[in-house]
């Protein structure tokens, strides 16, 4: 039995039947991490010693009793460093649990290591992180996607058996389709995001990435619900999600938009999201067309919607009560303007100047005035589709994983990955990417995701239909095929 | 919307943050292209649209106003890169 390639829930039942210990699964990661990541780089850091001693004393007897779930560099964990893969928190210990930690420990999960991402989750890559880019497992010259790209190569290359990741405009969904596992953005305000470090904080909501849709469906139930830490987060009832899995799509109503299927999208991708609604059809699905007629304005309303918000809360990084301070400023003016210069990468300096410049004085009404009526025609066209429809599928990326490099100079082109994701978190709604097929590049096979998008609150009907097609199909099972002893960066 | 040129210089003052000239070259022609792209926005009609300022329509979130324990003064400045007698240390603001 190889430990590192289980599912979270299939790890779980060798726990709770005591087949196996909580500190040997500790090992059994350690192992494959110090194997792979080498070549990966999805680790930030990670703390052997305090894993162990929460391993010694986890509880199997718990929902999630000894499964360590890894975490990205955005999300706080006690006495653990919460950098952002930014230059400006480096060393910088966060000194309490984010909600969805304390609510992971509660049910016995190990928080585990600190994963890769662009630097303040700006970016669709990880090639803005401030230590590096990490790797597509499927092809070592390509990105995992971004700005969770650490998590998703970290699940992909089984060197991490669960993690979470935020997502903003895709960020979660983006590189779980191009690393081939399953990412779920949950509702705004379903999960918590105290203790995530902000970026754009209308559209930010943290989730899990898993190996299988079962798993996402299990950290999902731990995750989910109200905090009164959090005035975002939603007083609603919370589905048990992993029960409702097997409902089935029979009389499901399914809706392709018209405008997600158009010139720039990849001939294999479509063949293969096609393909896939085909089957969700053959189990008794229905297949509707149907319009999201703001589609082509969704990019530049995130663009000036997220950039403006980031301006804000970026705003906080003035080197006085946490991170880097630049040394010998000549006053305060200075010590700001120099701290940020140093601390920042480019990408993140060129947002919040994009985002100052949109909210200040004199362009305020042209730009994100503007920007947040087109974001409510956005969310409309939603509201009228699901009057139709019970969920939309389409893809997750235009295009499979692209290469390291071919994009860190044009940030439009950049921008671009996040097409067709973006719109769910500018309308507040949940989204989940399925492995759904390979498209052929180079002689390389690169994963291509499912994306099925679904009503406010309703997780539970994108998780039944995912589950339902990947109960049908095998694409969730493969492995990269990468053999870290012969491959090199 | 309008075109005019994006004075990356002043908003990065604004922003404050120093940028190498360099940079405010890059800067400057990268978010041309973006800011065109924005552009877009002005064909959408949206003379009877009310703004949305975020993904949920909750609104006035209220808790009762009682003291409840924060982070206490030692954990709060373990992070800091300057501290004096209990407090954060900034640089000199008056002359």
């Amino acid at each position: 039995m190889k430990i590192i390639a289980l599912t979270a829930h299939e790890l779980l039942s060798l726990l709770r039947s005591r087949q196996i210990s909580p500190k040997e699964v500790v090992i059994a990661l350690s192992r494959r991490i110090e194997e792979v990541d080498p070549l990966v780089h999805a680790y930030l850091s990670y703390d052997l010693e305090r894993a162990l001693a929460d391993a010694s004393s986890a509880d199997v007897s718990l929902p999630l009793g000894g499964l360590p779930i890894s975490i990205k560099d955005v999300i706080s964990v006690q006495g653990h460093p919460c950098g952002c893969a930014s230059k400006i928190l480096e060393g910088y210990l966060a000194p309490y649990d984010a909600t969805v930690i304390s609510r992971l420990r509660a049910a016995g999960a190990i928080p585990f290591g600190r994963l890769n991402m662009d630097e303040f989750a700006m970016g669709s890559s990880t090639e803005n992180s401030a230590f590096g880019p990490s790797k597509n497992p499927w092809d070592s010259r390509r990105t995992p996607g971004g700005s969770s790209g650490g998590s998703a190569a970290a699940v992909a290359a089984d060197e991490a058996f669960a993690a979470l990741g935020s997502d903003t405009g895709g960020s979660i969904r983006q590189p779980a389709a191009l690393c081939g596992c399953v990412g779920l953005k949950p509702t705004y305000g379903r999960v918590s995001r105290y203790g995530l470090v902000a970026f754009a904080s209308s559209l930010d909501q943290i989730g899990p990435l898993t190996k299988d849709v079962e798993d996402a469906a299990l950290l999902m139930d731990v995750i989910a619900g109200l905090d009164k830490n959090d005035s975002t987060s939603l007083p609603e009832p919370i589905p048990n999600f992993s029960a409702d899995l097997r409902k089935g799509v029979k009389g499901l109503r399914i809706g392709l938009p018209k405008e997600y299927f158009i010139e720039g999208l990849d001939p294999e991708v479509e063949k293969a999201v096609r393909t896939a609604v085909e089957h969700l059809g053959g189990l008794g699905a229905e297949l509707l067309e149907i319009s999201l007629p703001h589609t082509e304005h969704a990019l530049s309303t995130y663009y000036i919607i997220a950039p403006a918000e980031a301006s804000a809360n970026l705003a906080r990084f003035d080197g006085v009560r946490y991170g880097y301070r630049a040394q010998g400023s000549d006053g305060l003016i200075d010590h700001y303007g120099r701290t940020r210069e140093e601390g920042f990468g480019a990408e993140v300096k060129r947002r919040i100047i994009l985002g100052t410049y949109v909210l200040s004085s004199g362009y305020y009404d042209a730009y994100y005035l503007r920007a947040q009526k087109v974001r409510s025609l956005i969310r409309k066209d939603f509201a009228d589709a699901f009057e139709k429809v019970d969920v939309i599928a389409c893809p997750t990326s235009p295009t499979p994983a692209f290469r390291l490099g071919e994009r860190t100079n044009d940030p439009l082109s950049m921008y671009l990955a996040d097409i067709f994701t973006l719109a769910a978190n500018m309308a507040g709604i949940c989204g989940i990417s399925i492995p759904c097929g390979f498209a052929n590049y180079e002689g390389k096979q690169l994963p291509v995701g499912l994306q099925i998008l679904g009503k406010e609150l309703d997780e539970s009907t994108i998780l039944q239909a995912g589950y339902a097609y990947e109960q049908s199909t095998e694409w969730h099972k493969a492995k990269p095929p990468f053999n870290p002893k012969t491959e090199r960066i | 919307m309008s075109s005019t040129k994006l004075e990356v210089e002043y908003v990065a003052e604004l922003a404050r943050i120093k940028l190498t000239p360099e940079e405010i070259s890059t800067f400057r022609s990268q978010l041309e292209i973006v800011l065109q792209h924005v552009e877009r926005l002005n064909q959408v009609d949206v003379s009877h649209v009310e703004p949305m300022a975020h993904g949920f329509p909750i609104y006035n979130v209220f808790r009762n106003d009682e003291p409840r324990e924060g982070l206490d003064r030692e954990t709060a400045l373990e992070n800091a890169p300057r501290r004096a007698q209990g407090l954060f240390m900034v640089t000199k603001v008056v002359e």
